[in-house]
């Protein structure tokens, strides 16, 4: 039973019939363009046998929603999906046995459709609506209960639009930054130049002259605020209330080289086997075996990674009474009031929580820290609502980013080409900083605005994390079969910049490391690269996915300046499958041109086809842009990736064609896909990057610099 | 603050603005034309374009000023008897949105790309769409929906 399941086990909590028969669908995931909630939806339609048109998903809100956590690590389908079916079961089944008493026939006489139960013996029916409209169920939801078969299915696996794009392509959806209310005050924080500067001095004069303009000042310790009634003054007005402080600058950000400071930092090792980290020393890397007839060495890199949402991060806030309320784009909303109603001392039944859309990141982003601001500023000013925006800068400077990271990975080959020994070390720094239940005061120190204020809390100690296949050792544990890997996490202190969970956390720089070395252990032995994969992998689904990508990648001519590489990854090991292939040419102004790219995923029970071939299509965009252009730099003074010139992504102009494998597994268990393809597709590049020039690029991002670099040796 | 009259979506509208303020914010808080984002605030992004005068305009910087004799069109603007345009019926069917805070800048500049060039080729689409960013790699689905376009208007041509 999935944790959602337990946590709430009544049908009642998650579905309910109203008098009209329109289903109304609680779960506790958010939607943040994944498309969670179409696939929900058909879940709940099919189960219900009612058209999809007739369900509607509520926002996510604290005292309302399910409490599923966070909307991560690609769950959503596993966890709310299958919560959905198996309540969406549970009431059928229950709906059924109400219509047989109800038309006095017998339960094996009767069909459903569209919303009504029919006798096919009496030809008597009775709608949902009329059975179960506005009454509650009462009833747990049964674990157990009959699904329906695949083979049933008329709207699963179908194509579908997704919810709301109407409302997206004529600009009639509401993100939070959209939201209005009577009153509203809009507010910008002022940050310091970077994270260990202090408030030294206020400029009192200039904080006067601006308060007879009409604007509050927000001022706590180092967090500084300001509210008015137009926004774009109140841009203006923040400009000139940053320049009326002065900052005490400390020490600065450590300015030590990110790739030597991952292996020379004090930091905690723990090994690591079947995904799970263990509290034991670390074993020492054993000499070569006796059979070993070739031996590697390699340390692949990259560096801090932003979400970059393309929308500032944004909250809205009111202060009534002791009550307050936030609307919010965070992917949990109730892990967000825990923290920030320890944090404020208040609660938590006097702060309610609703999600609204936000713009999309895929990951821990701005969400929670500006859900904090508005917070303070809102109870700073009472009974006024509060839409507070981060700005470009904010975005880029404040967010927590994906950590950079290094992987030391060795292996030998015996005379055969077959692996006899596999070591892979990961460095890096915390993945697992979103706001979380845990310790009292430990929550607070998650949410940034709260370091800053006068009763500040300290920034928190990460620990490492312990379960499987998380945070810096996700995807550490190849699946291949290779004996004995000697698999390390080290979690590394003092590194200079916030760091929290970005989409696939460890598995994107692991993948990029296990699956160039395979390519790199495959030339050394002689063999394809392809047949060295399969040889080494017993998984039969992970293979199909292999051969499938290997020869939709083989289909078509590829010139003779252009290179092909591939690479493999199942998720979390438990996850979705997916294998990669990349076709791209490297320009004679050392520009990477991505031509074509194949991506074959098995994910189970595939429930909305559409929607998953978007996530692989994305999720390799999204990895591309990280592996060709992006590093979040910084100097002793702060981070100067500060808008999009100096932290580039991806353009339309390189964008390849991609083409999505589906492999399909009816009846299957639904797999999560959504970070799936991120990690083999850094691979991919870098292999065919190998292929086109000869070029094995180990460090992220491959710009022209590094390719000119790497070619001068 | 001074009074003037904009043309929005074919209609005259009256707003007090600070004349130097960028058009985005005048559209978003006085007009409540939200379609249009603002991303950056550097004209660096394209959540914020708009038609001037068919033209796509990034409306973040530019003063409110600037447009008070131009035709100003927003992605709402777009619609046509209160339903999707062909380029936003396209936008839909191909599922070209993932969060969408993008979407409404993409929408606007197929819009003028496809007024001015009925066939595009892959450079030309790429110039039009170089300067707006997406996060969540909605790319390839905006790509689609051009080419089912760019498909339709030479069936119609014919």
């Amino acid at each position: 039973m999935t944790s959602s399941l337990a946590k709430q086990p009544d049908v009642d909590q998650w579905l309910s019939i109203g008098t009209d028969g329109r289903i109304t669908i609680n779960s506790g995931k958010v939607d943040i363009g994944q498309r969670i909630s179409t696939a929900i939806a058909l879940i709940a339609a099919e189960e219900l046998d009612v058209p999809l048109e007739s369900i509607d998903i509520t926002p996510v809100e604290t005292g309302v929603s399910p409490d599923e956590g966070v909307t991560s690590g690609s769950n959503s389908i596993q966890d709310s999906g299958q919560a959905v079916r198996l309540a969406a079961a549970t009431a059928r089944r229950h709906l059924i046995a109400k219509a047989a008493k109800t038309l006095e026939v017998n339960p094996a006489t009767l069909e459903l459709s569209d919303g009504l139960i029919r006798s096919r013996e009496t030809n008597r029916s009775v709608t949902y609506g009329d059975l179960q409209g506005g009454q509650s169920f009462g009833i747990p939801i049964d674990a157990e209960a009959a699904v329906k078969a695949a083979e049933n299915y008329t709207q699963i696996g179908q194509p579908a639009t997704a919810r709301g794009m109407t409302a997206l392509a004529t600009g009639k959806a509401t993100f939070v930054h959209d939201m209005t209310m009577p009153g509203m005050l809009h507010a910008r924080v002022v940050r310091p130049p970077h994270y260990h500067a202090r408030l030294k001095l206020l400029d009192t004069t200039a904080c006067q002259r601006l308060e007879a303009a009409g604007f509050h000042i927000i001022h706590d310790g180092s967090f500084l605020a300001i509210a008015g009634e137009d926004e774009y003054a109140v841009i203006k007005a923040a400009e000139r209330l940053s320049a009326a402080v002065n900052w005490d600058m400390k020490t600065g950000l450590p300015t030590q080289d990110i790739y030597e400071s991952l292996t020379k930092n004090e930091r905690a090792s723990l090994p690591v086997s079947d995904g799970i980290p263990r509290s034991e020393p670390v074993p020492e890397l054993a000499a070569p075996p006796a059979n070993a007839d070739v031996t590697l060495n390699a340390r692949y890199e990259k560096p801090y990674h932003m979400h970059g949402s393309l929308g500032p991060s944004a909250a809205l806030s009111v202060s009534e009474g002791k009550k307050l309320r936030i609307w919010t784009h965070s992917q949990g909303v109730y892990v967000l009031r825990e923290s920030l109603a320890d944090g404020l001392g208040m609660d938590q039944d006097d702060l309610h929580i609703i999600h609204a859309p936000g713009a999309g990141c895929y990951g821990h982003n701005g969400a929670d820290d500006v859900a904090a601001d508005a917070a303070l500023v809102a109870r700073a000013l009472p009974g006024t609502p509060i839409l507070l925006k981060w700005s470009r800068e904010d975005e880029h400077a404040w967010e927590p980013y994906g950590t950079c990271m290094a992987m030391e990975l060795q292996a030998s080959l015996d005379k055969d080409g077959n692996v006899v020994a596999w070591s892979h070390e990961s460095f890096g720094d915390t993945f697992m900083m979103r706001p979380r239940a845990g310790a009292p005061g430990e929550g607070p120190k998650r949410l940034l605005p709260l370091r800053y204020t006068a009763e500040s809390v300290a920034a928190p100690v990460p620990q490492p994390a312990m379960r499987y296949h998380v945070g810096i050792h996700r995807n550490l544990d190849p699946l291949y079969n290779f004996p004995n890997p000697r698999l390390v996490k080290n979690l590394v202190r003092g590194l200079p910049l916030r760091t929290s969970a970005l989409r696939t956390l460890g598995g994107f720089a692991n993948v990029f490391a296990i699956e160039c070395f395979l390519d790199e252990l495959a030339e050394a032995a002689g063999v394809d690269p392809v047949e060295f994969r399969l040889r080494h992998l017993e998984d039969a689904r992970a293979r199909a996915v292999i051969e499938a990508a290997a020869n939709a990648l083989r289909k078509g001519r590829s010139p003779p300046n252009q290179g092909r590489g591939l690479a493999f990854s199942q998720y979390t090991n438990s996850k979705a499958y997916a294998a990669v292939g990349v076709e791209l040419e490297v320009l004679d102004d050392a520009n990477i041109k991505l031509h074509r790219a194949v991506v074959a995923v098995d994910a189970g029970q595939v429930v909305d086809p559409d929607g998953l071939a978007m996530q692989c299509e994305g999720g390799f965009i999204q990895a591309a842009s990280w592996t060709l252009h992006e590093a979040v730099t910084f100097d002793r003074d702060g981070v100067t990736s500060r808008d999009w010139d100096s932290y580039p992504i991806l353009r339309f102009g390189n964008i390849p064609e991609i083409e999505t494998i589906l492999i399909e597994r009816p009846g299957d268990p639904f797999l999560g896909a959504g970070e799936a393809v991120a990690g083999p597709a850094g691979a991919a590049i870098a292999n065919a990057v190998r292929d086109a020039t000869g070029l094995r690029l180990r460090r992220m991002p491959f710009t022209p610099d590094v390719i000119r670099a790497t070619a001068l040796g | 603050m001074a009074r003037m009259t904009l043309q929005v979506n074919g209609k005259p509208q009256e707003v007090d603005a600070e004349p130097s303020a960028p058009l985005l914010f005048i559209l978003r808080n006085q007009l409540g034309l939200t379609g249009a984002k603002l991303g950056c605030g550097l004209e660096q992004c394209g959540a914020c374009a708009v038609l001037i005068d068919g033209d796509p305009v990034l409306s973040c910087v530019r003063a409110v000023s600037e447009f008070e004799d131009s035709d100003i069109r927003t992605v709402e603007g777009l619609m046509v008897d209160g339903g999707p345009s062909n380029v936003q019926q396209a936008f839909i069917d191909q599922g070209a949105a993932q969060c969408g805070y993008c979407t409404a800048g993409l929408v606007v500049a197929t819009t003028a790309l496809l007024k001015r060039n009925k066939q595009p080729d892959r450079t030309t689409i790429d110039a039009a769409l170089e300067g707006h960013l997406c996060r969540c790699g909605s790319h390839t689905r905006v790509l689609r929906a051009i080419e089912t376009l760019i498909a339709e208007g030479a069936t119609h041509d014919q």
